[in-house]
Parts: structure tokens; C-alpha cells; sequence
């Protein structure tokens, strides 16, 4: 048990929480081509396992820590300095139990048309992926993990997808390889720089590169742009955002619910990550950048939702309203703006999910995501469009509910530190009750039609799956404080990190600097 | 143990009731479901008024007592708890809140009855009071918001209740819409305010000191919250489409309540008047004019029984921010008060007449119904009589509380303000006379009859109320003005605002208000009764088309402003995806004359990052021994 030995736990739980879906895979794997009907079975016990460790390390985790806990350390490639370093912290300890908890609902909502062994074996690697990018702490560890998550979800997208899926998946990859090849070139430079700039051995060691600051203001600046545009694709901002409708709204159920709950956060976590605490000089300095695309994202992304003809794609675009929002909290660079940033990266992942599952629920039962083809739902499925209507208005900022707090507090941080954004993004709550409203009622409300009138309400399975959600959401939304609680150290330290490296007087003005 | 900190009790009870219709509800079933809904209201409303009697055996300048459940938002600098403040305007509001939601409840049980939904209608009504409760108690502006985004929700739900018929769902979404531009207001408010005073906590605002900038800005944010929610001009348009929803629920929510939570939050902010630019108070009385005139002017040109009181509500709020804008908190208070009692009373009669006519909602296919429903038509009277401001009905009192507090502010308000207290005489007077007066003009096959037992109840009990709620607060002696004596500890600057003149005045000023009511009625006569007048002289076609106004707005949104979404959708799926498209061709066919074959690029480099994937993973799983 060396790696006990080298983990401040006695029990692991974190390398076991990242490699449970890995061996998930392989037990689904090895299972004979005659018993497919225990994919699923297997599939979601081992996700729910891993939900069981999410949760035991939500308990185990010390309230009060402002650092990485449960750190696993294990060299890899000692001669380049790349070791396997697992941490948690107040900022991805909630963003790992999301991860933990949408994986088995989406594996337990829908099934997959065709091939279901592959189906769930790309479903457990895309969980892996995700889960070791949200506790990776070893630079080129992190990268692996990057983009360990494309390929499953390309192959999701591509073979089990609907529609026009082969093109959205091609999108979606190249979109994503895109934005990762720059962000590899900025890795390395990130680790031979501060090499030699300290003299020490190579290292991908976040938590050493962040502490010591190595990097010269201008090279840093290059190279947080590097890295923001990999993550820029990933959230998505404005103008990169296409593939997001298109992979969205192609994706079956599951894929949809884990690249809008879990893929999107790959970008707002990295930037919070490898933005602000390996670069916080530059975060400052590209935030006015970042806080503007974040706006624009709030209203662009709400006006085009709103304008949408396809139900799912509305979702989709509201995704990219909702991670606008996010975007600003963050680069509010304040406790209030990153703290509300960070539950809405919970919050969003909880809503939409439960959003596409829905919208994927309808799908089942009407073969189609034209908004002018539904109608009146509400008098056939009343139990579908109730809970349609908690999930929508959580999406929409109702205060009792999940998304309001994180709203509010990344509006108040943006607000303390860029009013006049603050208050282009606030006029964003109009736009997300006029877009989801609107569909709503041409959906579920009018006379029920056709096909429409006959359509049935939510099966137990159904009602299960979406139970978790709706109960965060309730939860969330009156009693965040846990959540929040646990946040709060790693947030402080973050802010605290930013500010004490404030543009140095180093800057030299000869140096060419990078435009904004 | 103060009696007051059980304020907690007074929420329960409606939660209660929330939770056992939404879990078991349907199984309930008509018409215990109702019963339940019902209970738990007047359970509620037993627990104000323990809450009350709490209160008044505190000292009256310590009659504030916060009550603290737990930690609602701690992050950073900004702590807020889920705490309520029990002070004497609080408990004014519950007390009327929970009074006359308990009424509107036992109305709906007979109401309602037969309606599939049954009830889900009591869950969203008792969830509507919860938010109410919430509201009017928060004792922080986030707390408060919480409520007032709550009873909106309510509102919007209840709006699209029968939201089989797409203009009742179409309405719902505009309340809510609507709406959600106040609530800009109201959040930027928060912002300032927790700028200014790293607080959100009522406490600390109300006895901080800032900059007059500040303050002004603070309370145009609130203005334009309360206007959304008070049907304020210009953001009124969305409560006459509200009488889309039930008729209780019009009463309840769109009358007596909730509409008037946004006079509400600007009475509780009133020391912030005091610290704020002065033309704030001239701003706010002058929305308040603007509206209450106009929309009286509509109300008396309307054909839909419920549209004339909903355009009457719009007009009695804008009295309540007139009263506001010149600092009579008491008044507007007290006619928010005397107003929910009768124009609960007045709607529920409304509902009991759509009942009896089997759903008829035009004023023209009624008439001569006072036989037909005689209970009806005369609490109706009463309520129609309170509305005119005829004493000694309570109506007569607040108004008459309000045009003497304009008087001492500013001689045209006043004058202004008055013409639109004719108008409102005129136009119940109108409503009376053509609903219950007169011959029948009823549809084939309509027999109108009273309604029941349990409907005629609370229609008896606000007339009760209706007609002696004046004697809260009587002007003749300092001391008979219990109202103004009960809130003076949260009105800082009430003796400032005190009438400053002396009590001739008064007398006279309460003489002209008698006058203009009995004006109003006397000419409401003369066109309808005695018919010396043709109608159509006043039912001009620019009031009956609302000044044009909601449709001048509808077209802009269904048209410009359709047209700029329907653009901003088109350029990114042409523009920027399209872009991004061009460079996806342009590369593949580079691709292809690179390269002989057409392999697919894309597939081959997935399968060799997976590859590379799953060979780092095996080297690093040799590396890790378990």
C-alpha cells in the first residue's frame, strides 16, 4: 500500500473515488456478450460507488481547510517531473460530488439504441476523465485528464447521437483539440520557464509553480492566454461557442446532461485553477477581457436561446447565458463574485442536467425537439410539467431555490468591483424569464394536441432519477451555508493569492505586451 | 419569552399546508383540501394576531423584535440570516394579509368547486401566502426578496392556472416578465445598499448615514422594483391581462395583496427619504399621479367587469404612491389596508356575479341583477360606496388622509389627484349601476342566481370590514388616530410630516373630498340611470383602448423588438457558426489535396490520442503499485 503510505488518509479515498469508473470500465469490459443486460447494472454501481466515496469525502473534508486535503503524491515520470498528485480543496471538492452524481443518473436515464457495452465503457472513461481533471494537481496529469474526457464524448455524440451527430461530434472535437493545443504549448512553457527561472528540478507541480511565481509578468500574461483559450472553447465564451448547441443538442440524453453538468465546468474550473492561481497577475490584468465576455455571453446567449425553434437547443443556449455568468463571478475577483461563481458551476450542472433529462424525456415519448410540434403537455404529463416547472425556475434565479444564491452573490461581486458589467448582467434575469418562460408555455401550456394529448407522464424510473435533483435544488436553494461553508477557506486563500500579485512595478514598459 | 419572537408559527402554518397538498393533495380531494387550505391561513392568522398581542406588551418604542431561524447566505463580507422582524408594520401587514387571505380561501372552497385542479389551486394559494408572510416579515432585503420573487411565482402560476387556453398562459408569462424588470430594480438596489452599508440587514440601513447620491439611487432602484409589483405606469400593463387567472385569485393577489407589497418596501424605507435628493418623494408621487389618473380614466370606459377593478386597483395603488411620494406613510398604509378590504370585497362580488351568469364577465349582458342576487349586489354597494370615498366608509377615510397630506404638499397634486378621486366615484358608481340596476340584458339562456352559502360569507365579512375600517384611524383627535399612533416607531421623521396646518383646514379639505365623491356618483346617475348623458360622451375609445398603450408596447415586442432577437439568432447561426464552417472547408479541402485518400481526419486522430490515452494510463498503472 505504498500509495497509503504516501496519502495523508489512511483510506485513499480520493485516487479511489478517480479510479473507480476506470475500473468500472474494465469490469464492463470483461463482461461476455451474452449477459449485455448487466452492463447497465454494473455500470451504475460502480458510479454509484463512487457517488458513496464523493460523499464520504464531502464529510471527511475539514470545513475550515483552506488547502489541498486528502493529497495523493505519486511519482510518474520522475526524470520529467510528472507525478500523479491528486488534491481536493474547497473549489473542486463540490464540482468532484457533481461529477459523482450525475454520472449514475444519466447512465440510469436513458439507454442507448444500439451497442450498449461500448455506450457505458465510454460513459465510465468520460466520468474518469472528468473526475481526474477536477482533482489533478500535476500539470501534464491534468492535460492527460483534458483530454482523456474528448474522445469518449466524441464517440457518445457521434454513434449514439441524434440527427445531424456526426458533424456536431466532429465540431465538438476539433473545436475542443483546438483550443488544447495551445493550452499544451503553455504547459510546457509554464514548467521549463519556471524551471529554469528557479533553477529547481522540472515540475508540473501546480501548487509549487502557483506558490513560487517564477514566470516573468509579460511570458505569464502569453501564456494565461494560452491556457484561457483552451478553457475559453471548454466554457464556452463568445465567439467559440458554436459547437456547444450543435454537440448539445445531437448528444443522447446522458451526453447532454454530463457535457452541460460536468464539460462546461472543465472550462471555469480551469480557469479558477490554472487562471487565477498559476497566473493571478495576469487574471488581473485580462479580467476586464474576461468580464466582458462574460456579459455578452449573459445577453447574447439569453437573446439567441430565446429565438431558438428546437426545445433542446434552447437549453443549450441558455448554457452558454448561464456560464456567462459564471465567467463574471470569477473574474469579479473577489470572495463574493467567485464564491456565488463557484456554486453556480454547482448549480448550473444540477438545473441544466435536470434539464436536458427532461427535455430528453419528452424526446422518448414524442421523437421530436420542435417547440412548434409540442404543446399543452401540462394536461397530459402533470407530474413531467411540475417538475419541469421547479427545474425551470431554478434555472431562472428564483430565490428559494438553488440558483439564486450563486446568481446573486456573483451579481454582488461583479457589482463591488465593475458596477456598470454588474448591471448589463442583471438585466440578463429579465432575459432568462423571457426565454425559458416563453418555451414553457408554448410546451406545456395552450390545448394538448395530437399526439401530444396522449403522451405519458414520468415512470417511476423517471421520478428516481430526477428525485436527487430536485431535492438539491429545494436544498440548495434554502440552506446553501454547507456548501458555501466549505468554499469559503479555499476562496479567501485564492483572493488572497490574486491580490498580494498585483502588477509588479517589474513590468517593464519596453517589453511588448500582449493586447487585451 | 416574548409572545412576539413566535412569529415563526404565523409562516409554519402555511407551510404546513403547502406540504400536505403537494404530498397528498389529490387524495384529499374537494372538498377537504379547500377546508385544509382554509385552516391553515386562519391558523395563520391566529398566530398574527398572538404576535400582536406580543407586540402591543412591549414598550412602544422597543416594539421591534428580530427573530433569527438560521444562516441563510454567509460568503465573504455578506452575511444574511432567514430572520424576520416583527414591528408594528409587519404585524399591520400579516394581520390584513392573513385576515383577508383566510376570507378569500373559504370563498374559493365553494369558488372553485368542480375545477379538476382543486387542489393544486390551495397549494398554490397557501404557498402564495407563505411568500406573502415572507415578504412583508424579512428582516433583510434578501429575505424580503425572496417573498416578493415567491409571490410572484405564485402569481404567474395562478395567472396561467387554466392554462389550457393559451391567453391565460400568455398572461402569466407577461406578469412574470414584467415583473422581472422590477425585480432589476430591486437587486440593483441590494447591490448599492450593500455597497454602501456592507449590511442588507433593515436594521443597519434604515439607521445608516450615507450619501445623498446613494440614498437617491437606492430608492430609484426600489421605485422601479415597486412599480413592477404595484402596477405602477409604466410597468402596469401586465395586471389587467392577471384577470386572466380566477377570480379569488384576482382578489387575493391582484387586489388586496400582493400588488401592494411594492408600496410596501418604500413605507419600510422610509428614512431613507429623509437622506435622499427631495425630488425622490416628487418622482414617486408623481408615477403615483400619473397612474392613478390614467387609470381611472380607463377603468371608467372598460367593459369587463374584472378590468374595471383591475384598472381601479392600478388607480388606488397609484393614490398609495402618491401618499408615499409626500411622506404619509400612515396613509398610505392605512388606504392599503382600508383598500384590501374592499376591493377583496368587491372582486369576490365580481366572482360571485361571473358565478350566477355562468361565466359572462361584460358589464353589458348584466343588468338589473340586484334581484337575482341580493346579497350580492348589496355588500357590492358597500364595497362601490367604501371605493367613492362616501362617509363614513372606510374608503372616505384613507383617501381623504391622502388628499389632505397632498394639500400640504403641493396644491396641484392635489387638485389632480382629486379629479381622479371623481373618476373613481364615477366609474364604481358606473359599474353598480350597470350590473345590478337597471333591466336585464342577460344572454339566452342565462338565469342568474346568488351564490352559496359559503361564498356569501366572506362577501358579508369584508362588508363588515369595509364599512367600519375607518375608525383605525380617525382624523378628530390626535387621539382616536390609532393607526398613525401604532406605526409612529417606524416612521422616524412622522412628526415632520405631520399636517402642518391648522384644523379648519382639514375640516374643509374632508368637506371637498364628500363633495367629489358625491360628484362623481351624481354624474355616474345621470349617464346610466337616468340616461340624460349618452354613455359613449364618456367611454371615449382612447380609454377603452388603455391610451393605446399595452398595444403600442406589444407591438414594439412582437415586432422591432422580435425582429432584433430573430437577427441576433440568424447571425450566429450565420455569422459565427457559419465562419466557423468556412474554416472547416477551407481546411478539409487542404486537407484533401495534401493528402490522396479521404480518410476521415478526424476519426483517425480521436483513435490515436486514445490510443496515446490508454498507453500513458498503462504505463502509469505499472508505475502505481496498489
Amino acid at each position: 500500500m505504498t500509495l497509503a503510505a504516501a496519502s495523508t488518509q489512511a483510506f485513499p479515498a480520493l485516487g479511489m473515488l478517480v479510479v473507480l469508473p476506470l475500473l468500472g470500465a474494465a469490469a464492463v469490459l470483461l463482461l461476455p456478450r451474452s449477459r449485455v443486460e448487466l452492463v447497465r447494472p454494473v455500470t451504475v454501481l460502480f458510479m454509484s460507488a463512487a457517488a458513496a466515496v464523493a460523499g464520504w469525502i464531502i464529510v471527511e473534508y475539514p470545513v475550515s481547510s483552506g488547502t489541498f486535503e486528502m493529497i495523493v503524491d505519486q511519482p510518474w515520470v520522475a526524470a520529467w517531473g510528472i507525478s500523479w498528485k491528486l488534491g481536493v480543496d474547497g473549489i473542486s471538492l463540490f464540482l468532484l460530488a457533481l461529477t459523482a452524481l450525475l454520472f449514475p443518473l444519466g447512465a440510469l436515464a436513458t439507454e442507448p439504441g444500439h451497442d450498449h457495452k461500448a455506450y457505458y465503457v465510454w460513459l465510465l472513461l468520460l466520468e474518469f476523465g472528468c473526475l481526474g481533471v477536477f482533482s489533478a494537481l500535476d500539470l501534464l496529469l491534468f492535460f492527460v485528464f483534458f483530454e482523456v474526457v474528448l474522445v469518449p464524448m466524441y464517440f457518445l455524440i457521434g454513434q449514439w447521437g441524434h440527427g445531424n451527430a456526426r458533424y456536431s461530434a466532429v465540431k465538438f472535437f476539433l473545436f475542443t483539440m483546438f483550443g488544447s493545443a495551445l493550452m499544451l504549448v503553455g504547459i510546457l512553457a509554464t514548467a521549463f520557464l519556471h524551471a529554469s527561472a528557479t533553477g529547481a528540478p522540472l515540475t508540473f507541480d501546480v501548487v509549487e509553480i502557483a506558490q513560487a511565481q517564477s514566470l516573468a509578468t509579460t511570458t505569464a500574461r502569453w501564456i494565461f492566454l494560452a491556457f484561457a483559450l483552451g478553457f475559453a472553447v471548454k466554457v464556452p465564451l463568445i465567439p467559440v461557442h458554436t459547437w456547444l448547441p450543435d454537440a448539445h443538442t445531437d448528444a443522447p440524453t446522458a451526453g447532454s446532461v454530463i457535457l452541460a453538468g460536468v464539460m462546461l465546468k472543465l472550462g471555469t474550473y480551469g480557469f479558477v485553477r490554472f487562471g487565477l492561481y498559476l497566473f493571478p497577475e495576469a487574471s488581473r490584468y485580462f479580467a476586464p477581457l474576461m468580464l466582458t465576455l462574460g456579459v455578452v455571453g449573459i445577453l447574447y446567449g439569453a437573446i439567441v436561446a430565446t429565438m431558438q425553434t428546437d426545445f433542446k437547443r434552447l437549453i443549450a443556449y441558455s448554457s452558454v447565458a448561464h456560464l456567462g455568468f459564471i465567467i463574471l463571478g470569477i473574474f469579479a475577483l473577489n470572495t463574493t463574485g467567485l464564491s456565488g461563481g463557484l456554486l453556480q458551476m454547482v448549480n448550473h450542472g444540477i438545473s441544466t442536467g435536470a434539464l436536458f433529462l427532461l427535455v430528453g424525456f419528452i424526446y422518448e415519448r414524442r421523437h421530436t425537439r420542435a417547440i412548434s410540434e409540442l404543446g399543452g403537455l401540462a394536461r397530459p404529463a402533470p407530474v413531467l410539467a411540475m417538475t419541469f416547472m421547479v427545474v425551470m425556475l431554478s434555472s431562472v434565479g428564483l430565490p428559494g431555490l438553488n440558483g439564486f444564491v450563486g446568481e446573486f452573490l456573483v451579481l454582488l461581486g461583479a457589482f463591488e468591483a465593475h458596477r456598470w458589467w454588474a448591471v448589463a448582467a442583471t438585466a440578463g434575469v429579465i432575459l432568462a424569464a423571457v426565454y425559458l418562460l416563453w418555451a414553457y408555455q408554448r410546451v406545456f401550456h395552450g390545448p394538448a394536441r395530437g399526439e401530444n394529448a396522449t403522451m405519458s407522464d414520468l415512470r417511476w424510473r423517471e421520478c428516481l432519477v430526477l428525485a436527487p435533483l430536485l431535492a438539491l435544488i429545494i436544498f440548495l436553494g434554502v440552506y446553501p451555508r454547507p456548501v458555501l461553508d466549505r468554499m469559503e477557506p479555499s476562496v479567501d486563500a485564492l483572493v488572497a493569492h490574486v491580490e498580494a500579485h498585483d502588477d509588479p512595478a517589474g513590468v517593464d514598459s519596453a517589453e511588448t505586451e500582449p493586447a487585451p | 419569552m416574548v409572545l412576539a419572537e413566535f412569529v415563526w408559527l404565523v409562516l409554519l402554518a402555511p407551510l404546513v399546508g403547502v406540504v400536505v397538498l403537494a404530498a397528498g393533495g389529490r387524495r384529499l380531494g374537494e372538498p377537504r383540501a379547500g377546508w385544509l387550505g382554509t385552516a391553515a391561513v386562519g391558523a395563520s392568522f391566529v398566530a398574527s394576531l398572538l404576535v400582536l398581542v406580543g407586540l402591543l406588551s412591549l414598550d412602544p418604542h422597543h416594539r421591534a423584535v428580530e427573530v433569527s431561524l438560521f444562516r441563510w447566505v454567509p460568503a465573504g463580507d455578506l452575511v444574511v440570516d432567514a430572520a424576520f422582524l416583527v414591528d408594528p408594520l409587519s404585524v399591520t401587514m400579516i394581520l390584513f394579509v392573513t385576515g383577508v387571505s383566510a376570507l378569500i380561501h373559504l370563498y374559493s372552497i365553494g369558488y372553485m368547486g368542480g375545477d379538476e385542479n382543486y387542489s393544486r389551486f390551495f397549494l398554490y394559494l397557501n404557498l402564495f401566502v407563505f411568500s406573502m408572510l415572507i415578504l412583508v416579515l424579512g428582516n433583510n432585503m434578501l429575505v424580503t426578496f425572496l417573498g416578493w420573487e415567491g409571490v410572484g411565482a405564485c402569481s404567474y402560476l395562478l395567472i396561467s392556472f387554466w392554462f389550457g387556453d393559451e391567453a391565460n398562459a400568455v398572461a402569466g408569462k407577461k406578469a412574470f416578465v414584467t415583473n422581472r424588470v422590477g425585480d432589476f430594480g430591486f437587486l440593483l438596489a441590494m447591490f448599492f445598499a450593500f455597497g454602501a452599508y456592507g449590511t442588507l440587514d433593515y436594521a443597519g440601513i434604515l439607521s445608516g448615514d450615507v450619501a445623498q447620491s446613494t440614498a437617491t439611487a437606492i430608492l430609484l432602484c426600489l421605485m422601479l422594483g415597486a412599480a413592477g409589483k404595484s402596477a405602477q405606469f409604466p410597468l402596469y400593463v401586465w395586471l389587467p391581462d392577471a384577470m386572466a387567472g380566477p377570480t379569488p385569485v384576482s382578489a387575493l393577489i391582484h387586489a388586496a395583496t400582493m400588488v401592494t407589497s411594492g408600496v410596501y418596501l418604500l413605507v419600510r424605507f422610509n428614512p431613507l427619504f429623509e437622506q435622499a435628493s427631495p425630488w425622490v418623494g416628487e418622482v414617486v408621487a408623481a408615477v403615483g399621479l400619473a397612474t392613478a389618473a390614467v387609470a381611472a380614466t380607463i377603468a371608467l370606459a372598460a367593459k369587463d367587469i374584472k378590468k374595471v377593478l383591475a384598472y381601479s386597483t392600478i388607480s388606488q395603488l397609484g393614490f398609495m404612491f402618491v401618499a408615499v411620494g409626500v411622506g404619509a406613510w400612515t396613509a398610505a398604509i392605512f388606504h392599503m389596508v382600508t383598500h384590501a378590504f374592499f376591493k377583496a370585497l368587491l372582486f369576490l362580488g365580481a366572482g360571485s356575479v361571473i358565478h350566477g351568469m355562468g361565466g359572462e364577465q361584460d358589464i353589458r349582458r348584466y343588468g338589473g341583477l340586484a334581484r337575482a342576487m341580493p346579497y350580492t349586489a348589496a355588500t357590492f354597494a358597500v364595497g362601490t360606496f367604501a371605493i367613492a370615498g362616501v362617509p363614513p366608509l372606510a374608503g372616505f377615510w384613507s383617501k381623504d388622509e391622502i388628499l389632505a397630506h397632498t394639500w400640504g404638499a403641493n396644491k396641484l397634486l392635489w387638485a389632480l389627484l382629486l379629479l381622479a378621486a371623481v373618476l373613481t366615484a364615477f366609474y364604481m358608481t358606473r359599474l353598480l349601476i350597470c350590473t345590478f340596476g337597471g333591466k336585464p340584458r342577460w344572454p339566452e339562456g342565462v338565469t342568474p342566481h346568488e351564490s352559496p352559502l359559503l361564498m356569501r360569507l366572506p362577501l358579508v365579512a369584508l362588508a363588515g370590514l369595509a364599512l367600519t375600517a375607518g375608525v383605525l384611524n380617525l382624523p378628530f383627535t390626535h387621539d382616536t388616530e390609532f393607526l398613525g399612533q401604532w406605526l409612529e416607531p417606524v416612521f422616524a421623521g412622522a412628526h415632520a410630516k405631520a399636517l402642518g396646518y391648522a384644523g379648519g383646514t382639514k375640516w374643509i379639505l374632508g368637506g371637498v373630498a364628500i363633495l367629489a365623491a358625491a360628484g362623481g356618483i351624481w354624474a355616474a346617475v345621470t349617464v346610466y340611470a337616468r340616461r340624460r348623458v349618452p354613455a359613449e360622451k364618456v367611454e371615449r375609445q382612447l380609454f377603452a383602448e388603455a391610451w393605446g398603450f399595452d398595444e403600442a408596447l406589444g407591438d414594439f415586442v412582437g415586432g422591432p423588438g422580435r425582429r432584433a432577437f430573430d437577427a441576433a439568432a440568424r447571425f450566429d447561426a450565420g455569422v459565427v457558426d457559419g465562419a466557423v464552417n468556412k474554416v472547416g472547408a477551407v481546411v478539409r479541402r487542404t486537407g484533401e489535396r495534401l493528402r490522396a485518400t479521404q480518410s476521415g481526419f478526424v476519426r483517425r486522430y480521436a483513435l490515436g490520442v486514445a490510443a496515446g490515452a490508454v498507453v500513458l494510463l498503462a504505463y502509469f498503472i505499472s508505475r502505481v503499485s496498489w
